[in-house]
């Protein structure tokens, strides 16, 4: 069953709620770092200029690409909240990153280059754990469908805390935030220029920009899933699990893509391989 | 609308700075003066900046390289010179290896004298910069180009 309503209020909404969410995260951060920080609008304001300046292309098919990879988050986002298949998201979403990353390799520019190599070293590392948590959903509700996961009755929570922490360690990375903010950052512009987001300017980092607001609500309506049992719970929790974040991205470094890759892996494999085995064996509720 | 003006992004290069004017620079960025506050953020890519701004003065080395950022700045853009270095060549003018201020490479919109500029003083002069890229903004999109005489 596909909610379309669900579907076209996050295509208009999401923009605007990201937005918004990226704005009280820039706010925060400055006033954590004892700064009084950007108005909240401050993300709007961004994006509306850079669809003022002059278009410069690098190479013809990076406009298709990035075009594309907003095209395919929308379309994943979309579907996740219209109630559709977890496993159909996750991978249009992972479709999504790649065509970033083609957007990146297509310009032949070292500082990309990077961008893109780095880029794919964080879909190695987060892909595995997004895997397994629609097999968490699926193996705790019996199915693969949004709207069933979200229409559980039980909290989800309790029978998938392995799965969570694993998502949540995941998180870090997917947000762009630090320590795991390697292929490119939202502080720290002055690394390895501007990682994968390097050769794109005006209006198509406009469209990075956005996609990447999709994608905040997106993640946070994923986590919303394990608290989908009573929705105050679950405001509740995603303001804690975002302010978390904050926190995490101003108190730690960044560290190096090797250990992101090899603690991400650990972490979200140990994790969730314990918690699948028990719920296979022991339970479920 | 005018979203130019909420959101200038700057690529900041040392031309041949003594590092006074530098230092000066990354002070408005610390929480004392905070440039955030107007939506500035030092970017490191001249291809997401909007406002260049040079510190020091002109040297054989630096020329090429002022004018590749320069170049690589989708417009409107504005080149804002900091410190009497970039304006004139200031103590430096008269050196054998010194070509003077930074409008001997490439055209300056707004010049901040000073040794070194105060930050209250970047602070001013990115924001009559402000004033500056929103008429080039205007120019462009009337479908003129918008560098005035190019
Ligand atoms: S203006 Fe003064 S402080 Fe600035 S670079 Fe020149 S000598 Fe140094």
């Amino acid at each position: 069953m596909i909610n379309v309503l669900f579907a076209v209020a996050f295509l208009v909404l999401a923009p605007i709620l990201g937005g918004l969410i990226a704005g009280i995260d820039r706010k925060l951060t400055a006033r954590m770092q004892g700064r009084v920080g950007p108005p909240v609008l401050q993300p709007f304001y961004d994006v509306g200029k850079l669809l003022e300046k002059e278009h410069v292309i690098v190479s013809v098919s990076q406009n298709f690409f990035v075009l594309a990879y907003l095209v395919f988050i929308a379309f994943s986002g979309a579907l996740f909240f219209a109630g559709g298949d977890l496993l159909l998201v996750v991978f249009a979403l992972t479709l999504a990153h790649v065509l970033l990353v083609l957007g990146a390799y297509s310009a032949t520019s070292p500082y990309s280059f990077i961008g893109a190599e780095r880029e794919l070293v964080q879909l190695m590392a987060y892909e595995p754990m997004v895997i397994l948590a629609a097999a968490g959903f699926y193996l705790a509700t019996g199915s693969f469908s949004v709207m069933e996961i979200a229409a559980f009755p039980r909290p989800l929570i309790a029978v998938l805390p392995g799965i969570f922490i694993g998502l949540f360690y995941v998180l870090t990375m997917k947000l762009r935030k630090s320590p795991f903010d390697i292929a490119t950052s939202h502080h720290a512009h002055q690394e390895i220029v501007k990682g994968v987001t390097t050769e794109f300017s005006g209006s198509t980092l406009g469209m990075v920009e956005v996609a990447h607001w999709y994608e905040t609500v997106f993640l946070l309506g994923l986590f919303w899933l394990f608290f989908a049992w009573s929705p105050v719970i679950a405001v509740i929790a995603l303001a804690i699990l975002y302010l978390a974040e904050i926190f995490i991205d101003n108190a730690t470094a960044r560290v190096r893509w090797g250990f992101a890759l090899r603690s991400i892996w650990a972490v979200t494999l140990v994790l969730s391989a314990a918690n699948l085995v028990w719920l296979q064996y022991f339970g479920g509720l | 609308m005018a979203y130019m003006k909420r959101s200038p992004w700057i690529i900041h290069y040392d031309g041949s700075s003594c590092n006074g004017c530098d230092i000066e620079v990354l002070a408005c960025l610390t929480p004392l003066y905070d440039v955030e506050r107007f939506g500035i953020i030092n970017t490191g890519n001249p291809k997401h900046a909007d406002i260049l701004v040079v510190t020091g003065s002109v040297n054989e080395q630096s020329r090429q390289v002022i004018r590749n950022i320069y170049d690589q700045m989708p417009e409107p853009k504005v080149v804002v010179a900091f410190g009497i270095c970039a304006c004139s060549g200031g103590v430096f003018r008269e050196c054998y290896n010194v070509d003077g201020g930074i409008d001997q490479v490439i055209p300056v919109d707004v010049y901040v004298p000073g040794c070194p500029v105060r930050p209250e003083q970047i602070i001013d002069g990115v924001v009559r910069a402000l004033g500056v890229l929103e008429e080039k903004r205007a120019r462009m999109k009337s479908g003129e180009p918008a560098e005035a005489g190019v």
